[in-house]
């Protein structure tokens, strides 16, 4: 690990310590004076006041000089502490963050996608961050980062990991009913393993499918064990039978590729009875809808 | 008591009485400040229930991770409807409602505002900007779910029921302008003999820094909002990036207005507590001068602050840097009036009844929701709890422990003067400490869970999270405990309360002077004022 690095955590940890030190001594000061004054000067103890000053100019000029002696140095500090997060350094592994409702998928160099954010360990990543349809937010609590994800815009984010482990990834801004769930984790392995990793090519055929339905968000509505989720569970699909509405009318069909074509391009067309009309639009390449019909396939029994 | 001719509840009902007029139509479409202050009252406190409600059932569902009694579209719409009501229903419009009309005429010496029937149809549009938002809820494809900020492109996109909530919010925006229009001019021109600019009581100061800033800065929301609409009603195109438009645009005008709409809840509440501090210490207001022109310079720095609730959102690095410097500015001032409040106690002699437990409960609480503000403030640090439950604990603690509790100290304050009758000090007391007991149970813990990263706005949440959030909903009983005995205590107050003359707290601003409760005219004979709001013996007070 390269020790003269500074993670993102200890380019904002301090400023933290710092300003809540000051802060809770602040507030035990006026605190203990408040409460001080209730007692020594409470009216059983003291039935008539023994001042009616209304000010004082020395005592106002300390109110004044203290607060903006104080705030001035925490901003300076929290605002170094920012250009440490945003000046990426040097040779950062780079990565993409898409965000979409309601999942997240990182793309590297090597054109590889996953649905988890794998990192070496000590290498610095640049996550540039792009949203495909709202406000998302990428946030790391581990290493202190939180960048939005706004649609036509690029913006970025860099961290390093200094131990390998699993660290929790969360949306932070609003994005619709799948929210919270809108969670994944970033993965730190070492960085040999990082490389076998990266250069391991996606797999083919059915698991190639199942990989496809995790990287493009699809599960984060729909599972494969037969649970209900925001839309109807891929456990046996193939083949079953449906009741749909179709601009408001009630229809049955079966569920066959045209119909998964059509639910991936226009996905209100045909809504499932019971669910809500939420699912976004899909554009994806054909060998990757062939993955997902071969996947969907393998899942009638 | 030394003023022997006190009227009191039993021989006169004052404006409650008013000339022979009687029934619904007598209070609707009165142009009496008072008639007027008690239809927001009743009004916005109603509403204040309901979305107390809706925030007991989130804090229930939010008691264990995964579904607990509702689903996630459900939890959307409600901490929107949450949101709205008490920001655009309850808190925004309250305090200049209620208490700026119950209270500001007679404090400068005034029988009525400048624009009586404008004050009247101040309260139609918001009332019909209320309907409009209630019915939102019930018609459509469901009731808002975009948080009460309604960010695009969500907010564009959504198939709820937006448009319309929108427009009522719109509406209420209308209602704010014609208010400060109308305290701005009263203020200015109805203040009595002697009431010089330097003897208006610091709550009328308060008035009038937020009257400002609701004529100044609500068209902004007004625009804001209608873009919205154009957006969604015309697909305009504007924060489309798709078709050219900005979607941190939307972000950058609605908090042009928003953060100051902040400073409409939190002046007025500084000014309440500004009134009750002197009164229960008999002490004079420590720093006058300076506390008045603290308000003014919060309403306007604080119009300048607005881009730190978009330090995360890709904005630049210099406009990250210019707003967290003024942030850290507006500060300032907040501290000065905290000091001069906690000086004013110095050798006073200090009683704590209901109305100073709420202004000290006021003091720690919004201290502790301005200094967790620093770590919001500061670059650094906000990017880490920007959008988590941190934000959720410190808004709570500057608006609910803040003015909330301002509100509820108004309420106890002022209560004896409107109803010539008193609630019971012991069971005020009661209901206090279980607020304030569960109030920092609840918002602690939440300030805590953003630390710890749990994100805001989340219907579920991992394991790790629980424990916190578990004591969280327990801290919400205990504060919806407090509130239901409060309420009890008032209403009970209301009907059968000891009757009380025309000055039991021995405050000398003018409203104390006159009968209880006040006559329709306010004033039996036009007042001249010959000395300041907190001259507790020139006011001829023991
Ligand atoms: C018993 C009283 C209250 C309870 C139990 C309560 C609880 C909550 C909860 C659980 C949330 C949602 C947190 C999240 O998921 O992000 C929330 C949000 C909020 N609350 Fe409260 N609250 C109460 C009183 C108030 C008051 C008095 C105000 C203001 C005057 C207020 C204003 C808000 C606002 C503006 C939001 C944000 C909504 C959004 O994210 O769009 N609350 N509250
Ligand atoms: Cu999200
Ligand atoms: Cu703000």
């Amino acid at each position: 690990m390269n020790q003269q690095l500074l993670t993102t955590t200890q380019a904002v940890d301090p400023v933290f310590i710092w300003i809540f030190g000051i802060s809770a001594f602040l507030l035990l000061g006026i605190t203990a004076v408040t409460v001080w004054f209730l007692i020594r000067y409470r009216r059983s103890r003291s039935p008539e006041p023994t001042s009616q000053v209304s000010g004082s100019v020395w005592l106002e000029i300390l109110w004044v000089a203290l607060p903006t002696f104080l705030v001035l140095g925490m901003f300076y500090y929290g605002w170094a502490g920012y250009l440490a997060l945003r000046n990426v350094p040097k040779g950062a592994l780079q990565v993409t963050a898409t965000a979409r409702m309601w999942s997240w998928s990182f793309t590297y160099a090597n054109g590889k996608t996953s649905s988890k954010l794998y990192v070496p360990v000590g290498r610095p990543v640049e996550v540039n961050i792009v949203s495909e349809d709202v406000l998302h937010g990428f946030y790391i609590p581990a290493f202190r980062i939180k960048r939005d994800a706004v649609p036509g815009m690029k913006n970025h984010a860099w961290f390093v990991a200094s131990n390998a482990g699993s660290y929790d990834l969360f949306c932070s801004s609003y994005c619709g009913v799948g929210h919270s769930a809108m969670i994944t984790t970033v993965e730190a392995v070492p960085e040999a393993a990082f490389i076998a990793w990266l250069t391991e090519q996606n797999p083919a055929g059915a698991k190639r499918g199942q990989e496809v339905l995790k990287s493009q968000g699809c599960l984060g509505c729909h599972t494969l064990d037969g649970t209900k989720a925001v839309g109807p569970t891929f456990k046996g699909i193939w083949g079953h039978e449906v009741t749909v509405v179709t601009n408001g009318t009630e229809r049955t069909i079966t569920v066959d590729e045209p119909y998964v074509r059509r639910s991936l391009e226009q996905p209100n067309a045909d809504i499932v009875k019971g669910y809500p009309a939420v699912m976004p639009a899909f554009k994806l390449s054909p060998d990757e809808v062939a993955a997902i019909i071969i996947a969907l396939k393998g899942t009638a029994e | 008591m030394t003023n022997s001719e006190a009227t009191t509840v039993q021989d006169e009902r004052g404006f409650w009485k008013d000339t022979g007029k009687t029934g619904i139509t007598s209070w609707i479409f009165s142009t009496d400040h008072k008639r007027i202050g008690f239809l927001y009252f009743y009004t916005v406190f109603s509403f204040f229930l309901v979305a107390v409600i809706l925030g007991i059932l989130m804090r229930i569902e939010l008691m264990a991770p995964g579904r607990t009694i509702m689903g996630p579209q459900t939890y959307n719409a409600l901490f929107t409807v949450h949101g709205v009501i008490m920001i655009f229903l309850f808190i925004l419009p309250g305090f200049q409602g209620v208490f700026g009309n119950l209270l500001m005429p007679i404090q400068i010496g005034a029988r009525d505002v400048a624009f009586p029937r404008l004050n009247l149809l101040s309260w139609w549009i918001y009332i019909t900007g209320a309907a409009t938002i209630i019915t939102s809820l019930f018609t459509g494809s469901g009731p808002p779910d975009t948080g009460w900020t309604f960010y695009v492109p969500f907010s564009a996109r959504t198939g709820t029921n937006v448009t319309l909530a929108v427009f009522g919010v719109f509406l209420i925006g209308m209602s704010a302008i014609l208010t400060g229009l109308n305290f701005v001019t009263t203020i200015h021109r109805l203040r009595a003999e002697g009431m010089t600019w330097g003897r208006i009581p610091l709550f009328v100061w308060s008035v009038y820094a937020t009257a400002w800033v609701q004529v100044l800065a609500t068209p902004i929301l007004g625009i804001t909002l209608l873009l919205i609409i154009a957006e969604r009603v015309l697909g305009a195109g504007l924060f489309d990036p798709g078709r050219g438009g900005d979607p941190l645009m939307y972000q950058h005008l609605f908090w042009i207005y928003s953060h100051p709409a902040v400073y409409i809840m939190i002046l007025p509440a500084m000014g309440v507590i500004s009134e009750i501090i002197p009164v229960f210490s008999r002490k004079p207001i420590f720093g006058y001068g300076m506390i008045a022109m603290s308000s003014l310079a919060i309403a306007a720095a604080g119009s300048l602050v607005w881009g730190h609730h978009m330090f995360t959102s890709g904005m630049s690095d210099l406009a990250v840097l210019v707003f967290s410097f003024l942030t850290f500015v507006v500060a300032i001032p907040s501290a000065i009036k905290v000091f001069n409040w906690v000086s004013t106690l110095y050798k006073g002699s200090i009683s704590l009844e209901a109305p100073m437990l709420f202004a000290l409960g006021f003091i720690l609480l919004f201290s502790i929701g301005g200094l967790t503000g620093l770590i919001l403030g500061s670059a650094a640090t906000d990017i880490h709890v920007h959008d988590t439950q941190f934000v959720v604990g410190h808004f709570h603690y500057v608006i609910f422990g803040g003015s909330g509790f301002a509100f509820f100290g108004a309420m106890h304050y002022w209560f004896p003067k409107f109803f010539g009758r008193r609630y019971r000090e012991k069971l005020a007391l009661a209901a206090w400490i279980l607020l304030f007991i569960g109030f920092n149970v609840m918002y602690f813990s939440m300030m805590v869970l953003g630390v710890e990263g749990m994100p805001r706005r989340y219907y579920d949440y991992l394991p790790e999270f629980h424990a916190l959030n578990l004591t969280s909903t327990f801290g919400s009983w205990i504060l919806f405990a407090g509130m239901v005995i409060m309420l009890v205590n008032l209403f009970h107050g209301l009907l059968r309360g000891e009757p009380v003359e025309r000055n039991p707290w021995g405050g000398a601003t003018l409203e104390w002077s006159i009968p209880t409760p006040p006559p329709t005219d306010n004033f039996v004979e036009e007042p001249v004022v010959t000395h300041g709001p907190y001259d507790f013996k020139g006011s001829g007070i023991p």
